[in-house]
């Protein structure tokens, strides 16, 4: 059974990019934009990796992040972060909620490709 | 070395100049070679009949011998020394390498304020990047689509096998991407060229503010007639307002001249000096104004009406200087703290008590000078807002035979360059030689 991603972005050449490489890879590729109602998403569709955008419209991706490690179903599941504020203190605060992997823009698709593997424990 | 032994060096230096030999100069003034030479050296001090003497014989003015360099500019090679190790060792000779080299020193001078300039316009452009919403949506959006066109094309190079529509979307997605790039950059750039202005030499808008009025030397004739569009004519188009901060800060603080002014008219307040006593608080009853008001309003005399030299420093609650008017012989630091035993710093800490004192900044001069520092809240009138205080402390050298029943108070500039190496009030080590 393919193992399913919730890519959490706002820009649609983005995902149109990252859902075609992980979908070739195998994944099933839920896609969501709005940060307000990120969550309820997440819990809907119980993915086996998320990938977070920070800034998100209505909802930063860091709210979001603390939300899934305090108060979902299932706090365990992995996040990979990805902002284009790649700033030591974002990363600080990423890693202070809980991120399981933080990654800068711009990233290759190698490198995304491969930390869904190995957050899915591929 | 005290500023008088200068004066045998700049003896030694016209005499040197008129190539005149040292024992003519001697036998001319009726001492030996020897003596003179001990004067020259600096190791003997000169006054009286035989500087005017020997003035005479090196056809100068006993003034231009005696003289010593600007306040200001020693301090300012003082700042400039400090950190340097080598620099500091010489410390005890800066009086002589001003008086010797005045140009030198000048320029030594200037581009030290020139550094200390870039250094501040680099920490505001720093700030700037770190703070700026505009600058960091701009960053982040460019971000954001380079990556973008980063994973599309690398979809587009690494996949042989793509489908034409798929092909077909990335190429659409790419030019798109492109020209969302390419608009986010000339907005960047755009923006970045209007904000290069006003991150010229002076760096930030206060320093501006005080440029502007030192080209008018603090009196602003326009402004004493009541003209509601003289603040608006005077801050438009002046080329030492740069930045839309600074004019913000000018037009608030001639707005304050011109309520001063029509407070306290400066042809009555000249009539009211005419016997040439300054007495703050006699002006403040007889104007019916608070003392803030005649302090700034006795700053903004011009000094051929008042005969003499008057300085104003303000700060605000954390006792940042917000305000200064510098004159020769009390220094104010540009750039961090001042000397916290400032009557200013006393009245900030007492609101309302008005503080007289006579503040010597200098423990190797005899000037002194008054001070008066008063602190007042800018919105006592309010209930539920934080008191916002802001104090003023105006300063004036006091003149040979002037006598004060003020307190004296020993003071200096700030820590760094202040020679008071026992003070109560020391925040950090001086960098002064033992002995200057």
């Amino acid at each position: 059974m393919s193992k399913e991603v919730l890519l959490i972005e706002d820009e649609p050449n983005i995902i149109e990019a990252i859902r075609f490489i992980l979908s070739r890879d195998g994944w099933v590729v839920h896609t969501h934009s709005d940060g307000t109602t990120a969550f309820e998403k997440i819990t809907e569709k119980q993915p086996d990796v998320i990938i977070l955008d920070v800034m998100l419209p209505g909802r930063s991706g860091f709210d979001i992040l603390h939300d899934v490690r305090s108060v979902s179903e299932r706090p365990d599941i992995p996040v990979l972060m990805l902002t284009a504020k790649g700033q030591s203190k974002d990363r600080a605060r990423a890693e202070e909620l809980g991120v399981s992997k933080f990654m800068s823009k711009p990233f290759s698709n190698t490198d995304v490709l491969a930390a869904v593997r190995e957050l899915a424990g591929q | 070395m005290p500023r008088t032994a200068l004066v045998g060096s700049r003896i030694r230096e016209r005499r040197t100049v008129l190539k005149m030999r040292q024992a003519e100069l001697a036998r001319s003034v009726g001492i030996s070679p020897s003596y003179l030479n001990l004067i020259e050296h600096n190791r003997r001090r000169i006054g009286g009949k035989l500087l005017v003497d020997i003035a005479r014989q090196l056809e100068v003015e006993t003034t231009a011998l005696t003289e010593g360099a600007g306040a200001t500019l020693i301090a300012s090679l003082r700042d400039a020394a400090s950190g340097n190790a080598e620099a500091e060792k010489e410390m005890p000779r800066i009086e002589e390498f001003v008086g010797r080299f005045p140009g030198w020193a000048q320029l030594l001078s200037s581009s030290h304020r020139r550094i200390d300039d870039l250094e501040r316009t680099v920490e505001a452009l720093t700030e700037r990047m770190a703070h700026d919403p505009f600058l960091s949506e701009s960053l982040h959006e460019i971000l954001s689509t380079v990556t973008a066109i980063r994973s599309t094309a690398g979809i587009l190079n690494d996949t042989q096998d793509i489908d034409r529509e798929w092909r077909e979307r990335f190429h659409r997605n790419m030019f798109e991407e492109s020209q969302r790039l390419a608009d986010g950059a000339e907005a960047l750039v755009s923006y970045l060229d209007s904000a290069g202005g006003d991150a010229d030499v002076r760096s930030s808008p206060q320093e501006e503010v005080v440029a502007f009025l030192k080209a008018r030397e603090f009196h602003l004739p326009d402004l004493e007639e009541g003209d509601e569009a003289a603040v608006h004519d005077l801050v438009v188009g002046d080329e030492d307002l740069k930045s839309a901060s600074a004019v913000e800060l000018a037009e608030a603080f001639l707005h304050r001249y011109q309520s001063d002014a029509e407070k306290v008219p400066m042809s009555d307040l000249l009539e009211a000096l005419k016997d040439g006593a300054l007495n703050p608080s006699a002006l403040a009853r007889q104007f019916r104004v608070d003392l803030s008001t005649i302090l700034r309003r006795l700053a903004s005399v011009p000094r051929d009406k008042i005969g003499r030299s008057i300085g104003l420093v303000e700060c605000d609650g954390s006792g940042t200087l917000t305000y200064r008017k510098e004159i020769e012989g009390f220094p104010l630091p540009r750039f961090g703290a001042a000397c916290p035993l400032w009557p200013l710093y006393q009245a900030l800490a007492q609101p309302m008590m008005p503080v007289h004192r006579v503040v010597s900044v200098s423990a190797r001069s005899d000037e002194v000078f008054e001070t008066y520092a008063v602190c007042q809240s800018i919105n006592a009138e309010q209930f539920d807002e934080p008191q916002v205080y802001r104090a003023v402390m105006l300063f004036f050298p006091r003149k040979a035979g002037e006598a004060s029943d003020a307190l004296h108070l020993d003071a200096g500039t700030s820590c760094r360059i202040c020679e008071r190496r026992k003070c109560v009030a020391r925040r950090e080590p001086s960098i002064l030689a033992d002995g200057l």
